[in-house]
């Protein structure tokens, strides 16, 4: 377990111990030992939400199956619902249709929650990003932890997509995590986006304010020059 | 290549000829000729297309509406309508209907009452090209949603990373430049909103024609005061195999209602496709039904052959065969796996079915260099020969071995802990019936189709490829229950199994024979233009491509996918409707839909 080297095994000069225990005790304390055994439980039961968006979501069940068999790894239960999942692989192509879906499945997510973005589509619309109800990016949206390439990405780049993610988890300290702080930033809700004419951003209304007014005047403009 | 298998079959009198010199008898007002070149079909004048319609199908025996297809005649300013009509018993070529209107005012009689299988294509050609469809019982948006801007497959409709008509885009090619669409967008995504639209809050009421639909009864009986529920399943439900939601009226568990929501993965398919060049379309369908992407290559590298007039060498033919049904076995492996899975045996079966498939898929990856996304038939052939090894073995070894022992033996194990299971059973027989009249009036294809009873392959009714020349059966199945659906799956991968040994023996006989005719081009143009429609008996069903281009033009001018998962999906509220919403999911799996193909 690497990750407990950096807090526990270090020897306090005042304490003894015997030598026929030397092997079994670590003498450490609690502020060293706390970091690592809160992020190895993280990091070893991180349970992803049930939630195939495309064609990357066969492979993501291909690595929960047999073969690949993400129980290596404490990830195999998969939760069908948000309020039970730390993590929330976006797999496939995010439309526009579906993105309210999404941001109000993020925000039913308790924190600590990650999400992945796997494959081209979600991290960028990959080769559906010209098509007019296709999102370009999830991270449009909502923040994501971890981007794994691919189209789709093949089992094995998935796992170490979610190595990734462990590492990630492995940096983060119990004392300076925003989730158990007052304000926390991370844990706000994400604006659910509105289906108008077109997907409609909440944050963005003043840019679509300002777009109309500016495409208000061309239109006088032209006319005018017209007349 | 031996003598036999060049071999013509016998000709007999083509029942398309025939039923088009009746019909013309018939109405020889109303119907003409098709005068552009390198077009088929008849124009019906739009009034008297349904009485048309009922006669090809109560008295010609062309009673299997397949296709609808809307297209955009900007050119000549109407809009068109395509009908594909096959004959069941007749097998064969399809009579090709076309209706044209005016494209300022589109207007066409729906074909709803003739066949109801037309109500989801007709949504979507309302919803994409705006042709308006009188009659139609419900007539909404289906894909898109309510208050789109517009309708995206019209010619004239831009979407917002707008750069061209056509590819290759002039900021990239040939000077290899980058274009950061996002960057040039004032809002900094794919996003574009009518000039001088402000929003107004009544975006959030989006979906109020879809529930005045389900109205809500209460029980007025004295004591009982019951009332039916509404519940929304999906779009993020595990049971909906993707992204597809539900919308049930409950009467304590019976389904009362049902109407299903797409469009939650409407990737634009054919607006891309309509941009892109022939074979850049290649990847994409790769992507319609992502299980299956060998066998969708093969129905649009089939459409476009037909208008390049490509030639395809022997050997190519048999590894498009090999490939096409190795892909049959991964699908409805998948698929058995799925439905076992929603019948509540979860996991385990799948686990099981999932070992197998990985080998096919690794035989893929050796192939093609994708385990899914293979890309791999090209116009006129295929893109590879057979790798030297596949795991560290001798390919040719790995394909006996594969077919010959792993495989049967997977099936077999399948078949003795399932197929005689009392749960699955009981969940299954009787349940979600779908009679062989109703099969056919809704347009529903493949397993669905047979396992009501109707013998109808694509590969027997209208060979392609070199199927006439292999000994297969056609899988049928005659209760059309989820049992029967279940059944059918596994006949046709044992089925399956049989081709490929067949075709095998002439993989070696051919080693080092040519795979593609000719030397492999990429800007292709087509010479004469036209229209073609190929289709293919997919896994789920019949996949067809429509596509039509111009004299010398290199890309698709319409481009129109027929998707199977997408128009089987019209009978699941005939097969659904009375039991129980917990028969739903495992109705829903026996159709085995994919979101890719249904939303395109």
């Amino acid at each position: 377990m690497s990750a407990t080297s950096s807090g526990a095994g270090a020897t306090s000069p005042e304490i003894v111990v015997p030598d026929e225990l030397a092997n079994n005790v670590v003498i450490t304390n609690i502020a060293k030992l706390l970091d690592p055994v809160y992020n190895w439980s993280r990091r070893n039961s991180v349970w992803p939400m049930v939630f195939g968006l495309a064609c990357c979501a066969i492979e993501m069940i291909c690595t929960a199956a047999s073969r690949y068999d993400l129980a290596r790894f404490g990830m195999e239960v998969f939760r069908a619902t948000p309020r039970q999942s730390d993590l929330m692989i976006v797999s496939g192509t995010v439309t526009k249709k579906m993105v309210p879906t999404i941001v109000r499945l993020y925000n039913q997510m308790p924190e600590p929650r990650y999400v992945m973005a796997m494959g081209a589509c979600a991290s960028g619309g990959g080769p559906f990003k010209e098509g007019y109800n296709v999102v370009d990016g999830i991270d449009k949206f909502i923040p994501v932890d971890v981007y794994v390439p691919g189209c789709p990405p093949t089992p094995q780049a998935l796992i170490n997509g979610l190595i990734a993610l462990q590492e990630k988890i492995d940096q983060q300290s119990i004392a300076t995590v925003p989730w158990y702080r007052k304000g926390d930033p991370t844990a706000e809700m994400v604006p659910v986006p509105v289906l108008g004419p077109d997907l409609v951003d909440l944050r963005q209304l003043e840019i679509i304010e300002r777009e109309a007014a500016k495409a208000k005047a061309e239109t006088a403009e032209t006319a005018e020059s017209a007349a | 290549m031996s003598e036999k298998i060049l071999e013509a079959p016998d000709t007999v009198q083509n029942p398309v000829e025939q039923a088009t010199t009746e019909l013309k008898q018939r109405f020889p007002e109303s119907l003409s000729d098709e005068t552009r070149p390198g077009y088929e079909g008849l124009i019906v004048s739009p009034d008297k297309l349904r009485e048309v319609a009922t006669t090809l199908r109560d008295e010609l025996g062309f009673n299997y509406l397949s296709s609808v297809t809307g297209v955009d005649l900007i050119d000549d300013n109407k809009m068109e309508v395509v009908y594909h009509i096959y004959s069941i018993e007749k097998g064969g070529g399809p009579i090709v209907l076309k209706a044209q209107v005016d494209r300022d005012n589109p207007v066409v009689p729906s074909l709803v009452p003739v066949w109801p299988g037309a109500d989801f294509q007709e949504r979507e050609a309302w919803d994409l090209l705006g042709i308006r469809f009188d009659g139609h019982p419900d007539l909404r948006r289906i894909l898109t949603w309510d208050g789109f801007h517009g309708h995206p497959l019209r010619k004239d409709w831009k979407e917002p990373f707008y750069e061209e008509d056509h590819k290759p885009f002039g900021s990239r090619w040939p000077g290899g430049g980058v274009r950061r669409a996002e960057e040039l967008n004032p809002y900094g995504k794919n996003v574009q909103y009518p000039p001088g639209w402000v929003p107004t809050g009544d975006e959030y009421e989006v979906e109020t024609d879809l529930y005045t639909g389900l109205t809500i009864k209460k029980d007025e009986t004295i004591d009982l005061k019951t009332e039916q529920v509404t519940v929304n399943i999906g779009p993020q439900h595990p049971s909906t195999h993707g992204v597809f939601r539900m919308v049930v009226t409950l009467d304590g568990e019976t389904i009362v209602a049902l109407k299903p929501v797409m469009g939650y993965l409407h990737r634009n398919h054919e607006k891309i496709g309509e941009r892109n060049t022939f074979i850049q379309n290649i990847p994409y369908t790769d992507r319609l039904d992502y299980i299956c992407s060998m066998s969708n290559n093969l129905g649009y590298v089939l459409a476009v052959e037909k208008l390049l007039g490509s030639e395809v060498p022997e050997r190519a033919e048999w590894l498009r065969i090999l490939n096409v049904e190795l892909t049959r076995i991964c699908n409805h492996l998948w698929a058995l796996g799925f439905l076992l899975n929603d019948l509540g045996a979860l996991q385990t079966p799948m686990l099981y079915f999932y070992i197998e498939r990985e080998l096919i898929l690794d035989f893929f990856e050796a192939l093609s260099g994708s385990r899914m996304m293979c890309n791999y038939m090209r116009f006129g052939g295929v893109a590879y020969d057979l790798p030297d090894d596949v795991r560290g073995q001798p390919t040719l070894q790995f394909l006996d071995e594969l077919v010959n022992e792993r495989l049967p033996r997977a099936l077999e194990q399948g078949n003795e802990l399932m197929t005689g299971n009392e749960i699955v059973q009981a969940r299954s027989i009787g349940v979600g019936y779908l009679s062989p009249e109703d099969a056919i009036a809704y347009s529903t294809a493949g397993p669905v189709l047979r396992a009501s009873g109707i013998p109808y392959d694509v590969r027997r009714a209208e060979p392609y490829s070199y199927y006439e020349h292999l000994d297969f059966d056609v899988a049928v199945r005659y209760n059309g229950d989820i049992y029967d659906r279940y059944l059918i799956r596994l006949d046709e991968m044992y089925q399956s199994l049989r081709i490929i040994r067949q075709v095998l023996p002439y993989l070696k006989e051919t080693e080092g024979a040519p795979i593609i005719s000719g030397k492999p081009q990429y800007a292709l143009r087509v010479p004469k233009g036209g229209e073609a429609y190929a289709r293919v008996e997919n896994p789920k069903g019949e996949l067809g491509f429509y596509v039509t281009a111009k004299p010398k033009g290199s890309n698709p001018e319409r481009y129109h996918v027929r998707a199977p998962s997408f128009i089987n999906l019209t009978a699941l509220e005939k097969m659904t409707v009375g039991h129980k919403v917990a028969d739903l999911v495992a109705i829903l799996g026996s159709i085995d839909i994919v979101l890719g193909e249904v939303d395109r």
